[in-house]
């Protein structure tokens, strides 16, 4: 009846119960305290209010807002996941035991999974969401719904990854689990169908996604918007998305091979029987390698944006960033195999992925000197946004340094798999990708909600952040380079190393108190958000989302602009027209209704993936016909759109005039 | 009409898209054939186990049921809801034919044992093959829908786009069929 799911598969691990025992405690707690303080009824007009205004908006500013919510979460439990591997680490050097080696494994596992899929991902998703409409001047993206249904899809993956902490394990073979180590032989666990059904769903919400902004930057731009006049952030949005298209069928034809592979005893990535594992490992990379760039052309995007808003010029080299993103997004595809040169290719093969991999650094060294330029006998500000700039090309650099490093075939035999690559992808992930969107969340967030985040904790987060990644990850090179493997979670203590990792565990804590700081920043934003409201252009921006007022209103546009030139909202404002908005002529607005359907499917998709993993096959079975119901009551409901009156459209641009004047 | 034009040109950009992006999940089984297709250990070979005439005839059935889906777009253009819904009818009949040879095939292969455990080239047979044949499934369930939508409702611009959505994606299978018809039968068999 219910597969391998029975009463022994609840953890049994008092850390775990720990965690959990205190998240729970802590949920607990706080929904008391509400209904406490404000009584039961408001509670539950309050869970009412948040289904229909958030959980089942399909206005694209909120799905943005809850990407973000579920990334910071995720980022939380990711990172408490590395203060463990480091503790670990720690003890170790003096022979002690924190954490089993199984144990070690799932975390690190869990660790590299939740920081790539469900923080980066999701604060890449998020910002997008809420600003790419914005920025091409519209009302909404291409598919209202198709979004709803990604961003839920993405949440059922982050729940079902998380749902392996009570039920079961994870898996714990690292977080691309190769095989033959993730094949059902070496993994027989429920842990390894975790993360292949977590990332899948996850997946095939960011696919969708892909399709979705391709969409809508193909088609739904301001009317004279060509592809040269449109903001860099979205041209970046459009250079990843590309690759979203390309690489995740590849991500979604691997794990599905995989998981056929341990449930229904393919031979795919097997050893013998005519398999081939090196099969996953390319394919897994031939996804892999893109999705990085995925992950990072949109903070390049976010950059060029800040940068040139806050030196108060015109983006240096506007054309050779276009040009830039291009080349990298072509070229992204051609260096996977340099994750695994010691796989046996050959020295030409080997050469050829190493040369690629190289020249990969020109189009990137483009944009850093574009930047500089830009910044050069600029009216520079620093904002908070821009520390985290300056953070970013710092340590940016560092890493794409190393990473040349690396595409050396020779020099990467002798550090493959070890610290030294550990510390150079942090330093891509988090000192470009992580920095690039606390950036972009730090410069919209006005944007968004009306009022500006605290300058002064922002400063004191981001001093925080860049010590505490300094000191955690430059250790690590070292470490690397004394071959140090990376994933050790013992070590003999005559090695010398415990004190390296000493350095990097303190560094850990610096970072934690950057994550509080930025905790700490949103709350006291929050408390006295009346002393920093934002009017519509607080920063002094060029692009089209600052020309509507702030927050910005449902409809985005009361007028949709009609745009001239690159930067049209700066030339705009250059030409000193201030219309009063009473005299401008308004029309009916359509938008899309809310619709719980999304829900309903990413919840079948969370039901499936969970009953396949246990084996509870008629589960999974019946979930087919319910998914194919939900899209046929989609399908048949006429009435998914609603109107806003054009004199309701006046009466509240008006409004908003009068306060803001 | 202007927003019912651009409602189209959005869903079809979109739907394109997304058949790309099918495309390449196609490839990448194309590829993972391609590498495993020697990897028979002791099982048979594509030459032992391939049936051509057998395949020819599938392959004529799913021609000839993308032939009768052009043709009931036209018919539907020109707003003719009998003669289209009797040529979607005979679409889903010739593209149900060729799925249960397909099943046939596949049951017929099993119960001599060759099913996909049997080996790596198997596994990759049975896979690429299976997924194209669970989109023809997936398009059969959305033929049904839109026949029922057409016959009750008629012609709405929106069962106009989705029945245009369809035709693309009914082709797209075609040409992946006219591939996996090369690659995996015509030069399993010929040993290439």
């Amino acid at each position: 009846m219910f597969g391998r799911l029975s009463f022994d598969s609840i953890a049994t691990d008092p850390i775990v119960w720990a965690a959990v025992g205190l998240t729970a405690s802590v949920f607990v707690l706080a929904t008391g305290w509400l209904i406490y303080k404000y009584g039961f009824l408001w509670f539950f007009r309050g869970l009412i209010y948040m289904w229909k205004n958030w959980l089942t908006s399909l206005d694209h500013k909120k799905i943005g807002v809850m990407y973000l919510v579920i990334a910071a979460f995720m980022l939380f439990r990711g990172g408490v996941d590395a203060a463990m591997l480091r503790f670990q680490q720690i003890v170790a050097g003096s022979g002690g035991e924190f954490i089993s080696s199984d144990q070690f494994q799932q975390v690190f596992s869990a660790h590299g999974t939740i920081m790539i899929f469900f923080v980066a991902m999701g604060f890449m998703f998020g910002i997008i969401n809420l600003i790419l409409p914005l920025q091409l001047g519209k009302r909404d993206v291409a598919f209202p719904f198709l979004n709803s249904v990604s961003f839920w899809l993405f949440a059922a993956g982050a729940v079902l990854v998380n749902v392996s902490l009570v039920l079961g394990e994870f898996s714990a073979a690292g977080w691309l689990a190769y095989p033959p180590l993730s094949g059902i032989e070496y993994s027989p666990g429920v842990g390894v169908d975790y993360w292949i059904w977590g990332l899948q769903i996850a997946g095939l919400g960011s696919l969708l996604s892909g399709v979705n902004f391709m969409t809508t930057i193909i088609k739904t731009r301001a009317e004279g918007m060509k592809f040269m006049k449109m903001p860099i952030f979205v041209h970046s949005v459009f250079a990843a998305m590309m690759l979203v298209a390309f690489a995740f069928p590849i991500l979604t034809a691997t794990l599905l091979l995989s998981s056929l592979d341990r449930t229904i005893g393919t031979n795919f990535f097997t050893s013998d029987m005519g398999g081939n594992p090196m099969m996953y490992v390319n394919l897994i990379w031939a996804w892999g390698h893109p999705e990085v760039y995925i992950l990072m052309l949109p903070a390049f995007g976010i950059f060029s944006e800040i940068v040139a808003t806050f030196s108060k010029k015109r983006l240096f080299g506007y054309t050779s960033m276009v040009v830039a993103l291009v080349a990298i997004t072509v070229l992204s595809f051609t260096v996977w195999l340099h994750h695994f040169f010691t796989m046996g290719a050959g020295a030409n093969v080997n050469a050829f992925f190493g040369i690629m991999t190289a020249i990969i650094a020109i189009p990137t060294g483009v944009k850093v000197f574009n930047w500089l330029f830009t910044m050069y006998r600029g009216c520079v500000k620093f904002t908070t946004p821009m520390l985290w700039f300056i953070g970013f090309v710092l340590t940016f650099t560092i890493g794409g340094v190393a990473g040349v490093i690396l595409s050396i075939p020779a020099i990467n035999f002798q550090v493959h798999n070890t610290l030294f690559v550990v510390a150079h992808f942090h330093n891509m992930i988090i000192g470009g990708v992580l920095f690039g969107y606390f950036a972009g969340f730090t410069y919209w967030f006005p944007k968004i909600f009306g009022f500006k985040l605290n300058e002064r904790l922002g400063r004191y987060a981001f001093w925080s952040w860049i010590t505490g990644f300094l000191l955690a990850f430059m250790p690590l090179y070292i470490l690397g380079l004394m071959g140090a493997a990376r994933r050790i979670d013992t070590y003999d203590p005559s090695m010398g190393w415990q004190w390296l990792f000493i350095v990097a565990g303190i560094g850990v804590v610096f970072i934690f108190i950057g994550i509080a700081l930025q905790v700490i920043q949103l709350i006291y934003s929050i408390v006295k958000r009346k002393e920093n409201l934002a009017g519509n252009d607080p920063w002094g921006g060029r692009t089209l989302e600052w020309q509507t007022s702030s927050p910005a209103p449902v409809y985005n546009f009361a007028i949709e602009p009609v745009v001239r030139e690159r930067d049209d909202f700066w030339e705009s404002k250059r030409g000193g027209v201030i219309s009063d908005k009473s005299e401008l002529i308004y029309e009916d607005i359509t938008l899309p209704k809310n619709t719980s359907i999304g829900i309903f499917i990413a919840a079948c998709a969370f039901i499936f993936g969970f009953a396949i993993i246990w084996h509870i096959w008629w589960l999974a079975g019946l979930m087919i016909p319910v998914f194919i119901a939900c899209l046929i009551i989609r399908a048949n409901d006429e009435h998914t759109e609603l109107v806003i009156p054009a004199s309701e459209v006046k009466k509240n641009e008006v409004e908003k005039q009068r306060t803001h004047a | 009409m202007i927003q019912q034009h651009k409602d189209m040109s959005k869903a079809s950009t979109g739907f394109w898209i997304y058949l790309m992006t099918d495309c390449v999940l196609f490839a990448s089984l194309f590829a993972t054939y391609a590498v495993l297709k020697n990897g028979v250990w002791d099982g048979p070979s594509g030459a032992e186990i391939f049936n051509l005439p057998y395949v020819w005839v599938m392959t004529i059935l799913l021609l000839s049921s993308s032939f009768t889906c052009g043709l009931a777009l036209l018919a539907a253009k020109n707003k003719n809801r009998l003669r289209t819904l009797w040529l979607l009818v005979l679409t889903g009949t010739f593209g149900f034919s060729f799925l249960g040879m397909e099943f046939f095939e596949f049951f017929t292969l099993i119960n001599e044992g060759n099913g996909w455990q049997r080996s790596g080239f198997l596994s990759a047979f049975f896979v690429l093959v299976g997924m194209h044949g669970l989109h023809i499934t997936a398009g059969l369930i959305w033929l049904v829908y839109l026949m029922c939508r057409i016959g009750m409702r008629g012609f709405t611009d929106q069962s106009m786009r989705r029945l245009s959505l369809f035709g693309y994606f009914w082709h797209f299978l075609d040409i992946i069929w006219i591939f996996i018809f090369t690659i995996v039968y015509l030069m399993g068999v010929g040993n290439i």
